[in-house]
Formats: C-alpha cells, structure tokens, sequence
C-alpha cells in the first residue's frame, strides 16, 4: 500500500518565492482553480498526482499519456454514439404489436405542441451536447496526440469542451431509461436493444475518459504544441 | 498559503495559468480572467428564484397524462412516486423521490444558505463549505432523469386511445427548475469560502 498522503505532501510545491514569476522556463505558476492558492509546477510534479493544499482541488493527474487517451476515447464515444441514434434502442410488444424504437425515435416524440422545447432539451442533453464535446475534445487536442501544431482555434474548443461536461446528461439518460422500463412493465412486454448497449459502453468509456482529463497536462500539451 | 491575488496576479479559472492582475484575458486558453466575480451572488439569488418560480407548477401540474382504455390520468410528481410505492417498485419510487423532491428542494435549501454565509465574513469550515458546494454541483444534473423518463414513457406508449402516456406541463417547468438551479451553482465563485473567512482557528 503506497502512502498516497506522503506523496501528496512532497509533490506540492507551494510558490513561497515568486521572484522567478515569468523568469523560469521549467517552472509554471498556476492558481487552484477552486482556491486561487499559487504552485509552481515544474514537469517533475506535472508527472504525479497532485491535489491542492488548502482544497483538496486534483492539480495535475501525472498522467504523461492524457492526451493520446482523451483523444482515443473522445473518438470511440463519437462513433459509438453515432451508431446508437439509428439502431432499435428499446422494444415494446402489446397485444400482438411489437415497436421498435431508435434513439432519434425517442426523442423526436417530444416534438408535439408546447412540448417542442423540451424536444429540443432532451436532444441537447443527451446526444448533442455529448456528440459536440467529443468533437471538440478531437478537433483541439487530436493534432497535439499526433505531435502536429493546433489548429486555430483549438484553445476555445478546448475551453467550450470543459465548460459543457455538466450539461451532457447521456449517463443520466440511462437511469432514466432503467426506470422507464419499469414503469412500463405491466402495460406491455418490454425489452432492451442493441442501441441500449451500444450507448451504455459509450457512456462507461467517457467516465474512464474523465479520468485522464488532466486541465493542467491538456492545457501544457496544447500550448506546446500552439508554438 | 498565498492566493494569487495576494501576490498581485490573477488566476485562470478555466486553466489556472496565473497572470498579471491587470490582464484581461488568459494568454493560453482565452478565457476572461477576473480575479474575483464580483456579481456572483447576485447572479446566484437570481438563478435561485427564477429556478424556485418554475419548481411550484412543477408540483402543482401534472407530470404525465396516462389515458388507458378512453380514460385519461394526470398524476404530478409526488402521485408519480406515490403510484410506484402502490405498485411495489419501491426501488424505483426511491430513486424518483431523491431525484424528483429530495436533491430539488435540498439544493434549493444548499444554495442559499452558502449565498447567505458567503456574503459576510464567516467562521464556519471551508472544508466544509467546499464539500456542499461540490456536492450541490455534482448532483443537480440526476435531477433529470424523472424529464427522461417522461420523454421515453411518452414516445414509447402511443397505443392510440386504447393506452398512451403524454408530457405535461409540470414535465416542462421542472426541467427548467433543474437547468436554473444548475446555473445558480455554477454561478459560485468558490474562492469566496476561504476570502471571506474570518481569522479563526487556522485553515
């Protein structure tokens, strides 16, 4: 068993001397983001985990091969998602009648009336909002996995990808599909499909990706690489 | 422990990269840098109320239309949970209770109770503080998941007269409660927990 502590303790390095703010090549000043306590992280801590003294805040991940895994897996969620929206999701049998439902279908049934702009919610939440932070996860950080220069732009897609994490709801989306095929259990035979799984794997996949999702690696990397 | 604007500069809220305190926006990822949000109670308070003015009719109306066999039942939010404890799926009513009644009014409670201790020097734990601040950021988003459920309940159920399940208003105003209060925690600025703490036992 490692002593997670002791290294917590040893790899912070808090910036008691900032004469050098600006100065130093190796070394980059940075503010927790919760707290606004300064560090001066050199790439020696960038390689281990570290948290934030005063909060507790996760500084840097010390995940040397962030990028290349963010970028694989934003990449993977796209296409499985994308296959999700178009094959059966869920099926429904009454009386004889069997339905088959895509994704699209689900939640295309809003689309009635004063209900349009809960249609248009549903679909942000749980499909577009997720298929955009992929895309804009590979578009600003798939060039700097390849050891290419960023394209234009790629720091505010970098930006718009961190800032939508808690509008994407396809996780919650799924509990909320286990719980409606409960409801339904004594008006018809219901069954899951293929989408179903396809989108659970997609939705297991980014919860690992958020692991790797390092802001201080992502944001070193990407600025090497804008140079 | 220096902050850094007790060293002059400026933090980057998006990437942490720390600046000059005159500057305007983060050289490495364009964000705009403000060293402290000024106006974020404010804007806090006013995402609070709007989101507590779409939570009443999201009680009072109702949350589904069932019509089975030529008759219609509407049902809100709590005889939703109520008809599931009735039915025996007590697992579900739970989840739908803690994600349709609990986290709302908790969170209602959460955020203003921190937007009232923030607003003057306090002496409680920050730690503390933290800790209800990330768990009121965290969990606002489950409270979707009865909107989701009406929106796969009512595409998947359209049998004609003979059974079909329709939104209701209730279904519309509740996701709107849901998105106000998420932005009302995101309009925190947390580095007001440890600003605004009194000098007292240290950390």
């Amino acid at each position: 068993m490692v002593n997670t502590d002791n290294i917590r303790h040893t790899a912070w390095n808090e910036c008691a001397d900032l004469g050098d703010f600006g100065m130093s090549e190796a070394k980059q000043i940075i503010a927790c983001p919760v707290c606004d306590t300064l560090y001066a992280i050199d790439d020696e801590i960038a390689a281990v985990p570290t948290n934030c003294r005063r909060c507790g805040h996760r500084l840097t991940y010390g995940e040397r091969a962030a990028i290349a895994g963010v970028v694989g897996m934003a990449f993977a969620s796209a296409t499985l998602m994308l296959v999700a929206l178009f094959v059966p999701f869920l099926e429904l049998s009454n009386g004889g009648r069997t339905i088959s439902t895509s994704l699209v279908h689900v939640v295309a049934g809003f689309s009635r009336g004063i209900m349009v702009p809960l249609g248009f919610a549903v679909l942000g939440f749980i499909i577009l909002l997720p298929l955009l932070r992929f895309l804009l996860l590979i578009f600003s950080l798939g060039p700097v996995a390849f050891h290419k220069s960023a394209l234009p732009g790629a720091a505010i897609a970098l930006r718009i990808a961190i800032a939508l994490k808690p509008w994407a709801m396809a996780e919650v989306f799924m509990v909320g599909v286990a719980v409606a095929l409960v409801k339904l259990s004594d008006l018809a035979f219901t069954d899951v499909g293929v989408g179903f799984w396809i989108l659970a794997v997609a939705v297991l996949i980014t919860a690992y990706q958020e692991t790797f999702m390092c802001r201080h690696t992502l944001w070193t990397e990407l600025n090497r690489a804008q140079q | 422990m220096i902050t850094a604007r007790s060293a002059g500069l400026v933090g980057c809220r998006s990437c942490g990269l720390v600046a000059p305190a005159d500057q305007l926006t983060c050289a490495r990822c364009g964000a705009p840098l403000q060293s402290r949000d000024d106006t974020s109670l404010q804007r806090v308070w006013a995402w609070w109320t709007v989101g507590l003015l779409a939570y009443i009719p999201a009680n009072i109306y109702p949350m589904l239309l069932t019509t089975q066999v030529f008759r219609t039942k509407e049902s809100t939010i709590l005889e939703g949970v109520l008809d599931l404890m009735q039915h025996g799926d007590h697992l579900v009513a739970i989840i739908i209770f803690l994600a349709s009644v609990f986290i709302p009014v908790a969170k209602f409670v959460t955020i203003a109770f921190l937007a009232a201790t923030l607003a003057r020097p306090h002496k409680r734990e920050t730690h503390q503080l933290l800790r209800l601040y990330d768990i009121v950021e965290f969990i606002g988003r489950w409270s979707m998941i009865d909107v989701f459920v009406v929106a796969i309940l009512s595409t998947l159920v359209q049998f004609g007269s003979l059974a079909s399940i329709n939104p209701g208003f209730a279904a519309v105003s509740f996701a709107l409660s849901v998105i106000f209060t998420m932005l009302a925690a995101q309009s925190f600025d947390s580095r007001m927990i440890w600003d605004q703490l009194q000098d007292g036992p240290a950390r």
